[in-house]
C-alpha cells in the first residue's frame, strides 16, 4: 500500500446530519494538503476521520498498517487555566510506551530535543498561558511530535493569530514537511496560507475540488465551495482571493462608509 | 505529652482518626480530577443521588453498601453522557440527575414507612462511630483508588484536559470516564455514613483548589491535593477531640482555612513580578 491514508466514498454524520458525503481522498507520504472550505463543511471532521476518532457510516477508510498519526487541535479549544506546564502537555502524547506517572529520563530528553527543534528549548517549565501565541501552537505540535508520528493534521493552525505568528507557526510546520512529514492542516486563510501549499482539497461536506492552488483557487470553484462570489487575481504567478463586499464600495470614491441605521443613532440621555 | 497522646488510647478515635486522614487523602486524590473536569458538585450531587439507591437495595433486601454504588454508578455514568452534549453543562447534568436520583429516595420512604433516616447524620456523619468494618472498607477503597490512578495516571490527565485529542491519540476516553465514576462512586458511598455528605463534597473540591492555588504544575496539584486532604483530615478529627466540636465540621473548617491562607499566598505570589517589573520601569 503506497498511500498512507485513503478515502473511498467515505460519509460520516453526527446525529442525523451528515458531516462528509461520499468523499475520496488519499494522503500519500511526505505530502502537505491543505483542506479549505467554510465553517461547517465538514473540515475537522475529515481531519478526525483521517485520525480514526470519527468512523464512516458508509465507505472505507483504509490506513497504512501501523502507521503513527499526530494531531494538533485548534487553540481556541484548549483551557489555558489548566494547571500545566510546557514539558508535561508535551509529555502527556506519551500514553503507551511506559505504565508509571512520572516520565522516564529517556523521555524527558526526547521531550527537550522537540522542544529545542521547535523553539521552545527553554520553556519547558513554563506554564502554557505563559507563552505567546506562536508558542502555544508549538507547545501542540510538540505534544504531536513526541509521538513520533508519519503525518501530523492541524486543525487550523493559524486561526485568530496576527501575520508574524502565523509566519512563526507556518515556518515551523514547513520545516516539519521539509524533513519529511507528511502534513494536513485545516485553514481558513486563502491567501496566506492555502496559496502557498503544494496541495489543496476544497471540501464543502463533498470534495469540490482537489488539485494545486493554481488549479483550484479560482472562482467558479471557490463559489461552489462557499457559496459566495470570490473574484480570483493573479500577482506575481500565485492566485489572490479577492473578497467581494459591494454594498461597502463606492465604484467611483473606493471605500465607504454605511450610513448609520435609524436604530443605531445614539441618543441624548 | 500525655495530654496530647490522650485521644490515642480510644480504639474508636484510632478508627476515626484513620478513616478521616485516608479519606482526605482520597478525596484529594479523586478531587483533583473531579475539580479539573468542572465536576465540582458531583460529590454533593452523587451523595444525594446514592442516597436513592440506599433506600431502594434497603427496601428490596440487598446490601445497602452495594446496592449505592450500583445505583451512583449509574448516575455518574449519566452525568458523564449528559455532560458531553454541548448544550448541557456539567452543572446542569449534575443538578437534574442527582435531584431526581434524591426524589425517588424520598418517594421510596414515604410508601415504605419502616426507613428512618437520620438526615443531620446523613449531612455530618459520625466519624466517632466507625466500626472496624467501616475502617477497612476505606482502605480498600483508598487502596483501589491509588493503585488506578498510579496505573493510569497518563490517560486520566490527556482524557480531563483536552478528551477530544486524547481521543484521536489513542486514549479510551469512555473507559477512562468510567474507572473514574466508580472511584467516585466507591468513596462516596465508603465513607457517606462515616463522614456525611457536606464533608465529602467539601472535601472532594477544597484540597484539590489549595493544589491549584499553589501551583501550575499538574503534578504539584496532585501531591498538594492529597497533602492538605490528608492533613485535614488527621488535624480536624484531632482537634475536634479537644475543642469538642463536631469532628466532620472541624475538618471542612480546617480546610477552609488552609483555601483562606492558599488564597492570600497565591495573591501575595503573583504580586511579586508585578511590583518587580514597577522597579524596572
Amino acid at each position: 500500500m503506497e498511500h498512507l491514508v485513503r478515502f473511498d466514498r467515505v460519509t460520516c454524520r453526527y446525529g442525523r446530519e451528515p458531516v462528509l458525503v461520499n468523499v475520496d481522498l488519499e494522503i500519500e507520504p511526505g505530502e502537505f494538503v491543505g483542506i479549505v472550505g467554510p465553517s461547517g463543511s465538514g473540515k475537522s471532521t475529515l481531519l478526525k476521520a483521517i485520525a480514526g476518532s470519527v468512523e464512516p457510516i458508509a465507505g472505507r477508510i483504509e490506513r497504512r498498517p501501523g502507521i503513527s498519526i499526530g494531531y494538533v487541535p485548534q487553540v481556541e479549544t484548549v483551557n489555558w487555566f489548566f494547571p500545566i506546564t510546557v514539558r508535561e502537555a508535551v509529555l502527556m502524547a506519551r500514553i503507551e510506551d511506559r505504565r508509571l506517572p512520572w516520565p522516564s529520563k529517556d523521555e524527558i530528553e526526547e521531550a527537550q530535543q522537540v522542544l529545542e527543534r521547535l523553539g521552545l528549548g527553554g520553556l519547558a517549565d513554563r506554564h502554557i498561558r505563559e507563552l505567546s501565541g506562536g508558542q502555544q501552537q508549538r507547545v501542540f505540535i510538540a505534544r504531536a511530535m513526541l509521538g513520533r508520528p508519519k503525518l501530523l493534521l492541524l486543525d487550523e493552525p493559524t486561526s485568530g493569530v496576527d501575520v508574524r505568528t502565523r509566519h512563526d507557526v507556518m515556518h515551523v510546520i514547513h520545516e516539519l514537511h521539509h524533513q519529511g512529514l507528511a502534513i494536513v492542516l485545516t485553514t481558513h486563510d486563502l491567501n496566506g496560507i492555502a496559496s502557498h501549499l503544494p496541495r489543496l482539497v476544497c471540501l464543502n461536506r463533498e470534495v469540490i475540488a482537489t488539485g494545486s492552488p493554481r488549479q483550484v483557487i479560482k472562482s467558479e470553484i471557490l463559489e461552489r465551495t462557499y457559496g459566495a462570489p470570490l473574484e480570483v487575481l493573479s500577482h506575481g504567478g500565485m492566485p489572490v482571493v479577492l473578497e467581494q463586499y459591494p454594498e461597502l464600495v463606492d465604484e467611483e470614491e473606493g471605500a465607504k462608509v454605511l450610513p448609520l441605521r435609524e436604530d443605531h443613532h445614539e441618543h441624548p440621555a | 505529652m500525655s495530654t496530647l497522646l490522650e485521644p490515642f488510647h480510644y480504639e474508636f478515635f484510632q478508627r476515626a482518626l484513620v478513616v478521616a486522614t485516608v479519606t482526605g487523602a482520597l478525596c484529594g486524590l479523586i478531587g483533583v480530577y473531579v475539580v479539573l473536569r468542572g465536576m465540582s458538585y458531583i460529590g454533593h450531587g452523587l451523595s444525594h443521588a446514592i442516597f436513592g439507591g440506599a433506600v431502594a437495595s434497603y427496601i428490596v433486601g440487598v446490601s445497602v453498601f452495594v446496592g449505592a454504588v450500583v445505583w451512583g454508578l449509574i448516575a455518574a455514568l449519566f452525568i458523564n453522557k449528559v455532560a458531553r452534549r454541548r448544550s448541557i453543562g456539567a452543572d446542569a447534568a449534575i443538578g437534574a440527575i442527582t435531584s431526581a436520583s434524591f426524589a425517588i429516595g424520598i418517594i421510596l420512604i414515604s410508601v415504605q414507612r419502616t426507613f428512618v433516616v437520620n438526615f443531620e447524620a446523613l449531612l455530618w456523619g459520625n466519624v466517632l462511630a466507625v466500626a472496624p468494618v467501616d475502617v477497612l472498607v476505606v482502605l480498600g477503597v483508598a487502596l483501589a483508588s491509588t493503585l488506578w490512578v498510579f496505573l493510569r495516571y497518563r490517560q486520566l490527565l490527556f482524557s480531563t484536559f483536552d478528551p477530544e485529542v486524547a481521543e484521536v491519540s489513542g486514549v479510551n476516553t469512555a473507559r477512562v470516564d468510567i474507572g473514574l465514576a466508580i472511584m467516585l462512586t466507591a468513596t462516596i458511598a465508603a465513607t457517606m455514613s462515616v463522614i456525611g455528605v457536606t464533608m465529602i463534597a467539601a472535601m472532594l473540591v477544597i484540597p484539590p483548589v489549595i493544589g491549584r492555588l499553589l501551583t501550575d504544575s499538574f503534578s504539584k496539584m496532585l501531591w498538594i491535593s492529597v497533602g492538605s486532604g490528608t492533613f485535614c483530615g488527621f488535624v480536624g478529627v484531632y482537634g475536634s477531640y479537644y475543642l469538642n466540636w463536631s469532628s466532620g465540621g472541624t475538618v471542612v473548617l480546617t480546610a477552609g482555612v488552609l483555601f483562606v491562607f492558599a488564597f492570600l499566598f497565591s495573591g501575595w505570589r503573583r504580586r511579586i513580578p508585578a511590583v518587580a517589573a514597577e522597579h524596572v520601569h
